[in-house]
């Protein structure tokens, strides 16, 4: 046995913010230790908001619905809000006829989004 | 019921370790894609799939999965999954299929859930004697 890893899923930081993504093949275990990367660097970074782009999951599945659920309502009582960006439409038909509803989670159409919900304007200069 | 007969050899795959759950929902995928499902219809089975791997590797110690692709006499295909463990089994299955319900990792969705997206779900398990899912799905 050897012992767990970092969970290899890289977590950017822009300013108060971080953003983040999940691929389709992270394993149980992959997702729960970046589960708690992201909280330990919640709070020792004094984060305001949290993008996890979902776009490359392919299926949510009751497992990963709950680790997306509990880290949105962990990072609540850090301060934090965790936005769920980029959910495929047909994951979103599945993940409502299996009953699961992402309580409590904030969700936007893609990363771009989630960043303006959390008040990163797109600066144009002319 | 329509009749249906299998147009391809059961293809099995063992349930051992966390990898076989990627694995698993890997080859349903491929299955389905191949049954004609579209994205949507494939969806649907790969999480069910997911739902049901992940039950036996968690509750029944690991098993098998083992899929096979239908054709009914409409010329529909379909694919139905069978998942097997050798676990201790679940003493209450009415119980278990409430939405809510969960004696471990998941929301207790998991089983109502996988019926709902399937075409057809049952269920044969008993204390000491494991658990057999077997769930159908047609495309289009």
């Amino acid at each position: 046995m050897t012992a767990p890893g970092p969970a290899r899923v890289p977590i950017l930081r822009l300013g108060d913010v971080l953003l983040t993504g999940l691929l389709d093949d992270l394993d149980d275990k992959s997702a729960v230790q970046f589960t708690e990367e992201l909280v330990e660097r919640i709070a020792a970074e004094q984060i305001r908001g949290v993008v996890v782009d979902i776009s490359r999951l392919q299926i949510i599945d009751s497992f990963v619905a709950r680790v997306l659920t509990e880290m949105a309502s962990t990072g609540q009582l850090l301060g934090a809000q965790v936005i769920v960006a980029g959910m495929r439409p047909a994951v979103a038909i599945t993940l409502s006829e299996l009953g699961l509803e992402l309580t409590g989670v904030h969700t936007a159409l893609n990363a771009e989004q989630a960043m303006a919900k959390l008040g990163w304007g797109r600066h144009v200069t002319s | 019921m329509s009749l249906h007969e299998t147009t391809t050899a059961p293809a099995v795959h063992p349930i051992v370790a966390e990898q076989d759950l990627l694995l698993a929902r890997h080859a349903v995928r491929a299955a389905a894609v191949a049954a004609g499902f579209d994205l949507i219809g494939q969806t649907k089975v790969v999480t069910a799939a997911s739902e049901l791997v992940r039950n036996a590797y968690i509750h029944g110690g690991g098993g098998e999965i083992e899929f096979e692709q239908l054709r009914d006499d409409l010329g529909r295909k379909g694919l139905r999954l069978t998942v097997r463990d050798a676990g201790p089994g679940i003493p209450d299955v009415g119980a278990a299929l409430t939405d809510g319900f969960s004696t471990g990792a998941g929301l207790g969705h998991g089983l109502g859930g996988t019926r709902r997206l399937m075409d057809d779900f049952h269920i044969d398990s008993a204390p000491g004697r494991g658990t057999v899912v077997t769930v159908t799905r047609w495309a289009g």
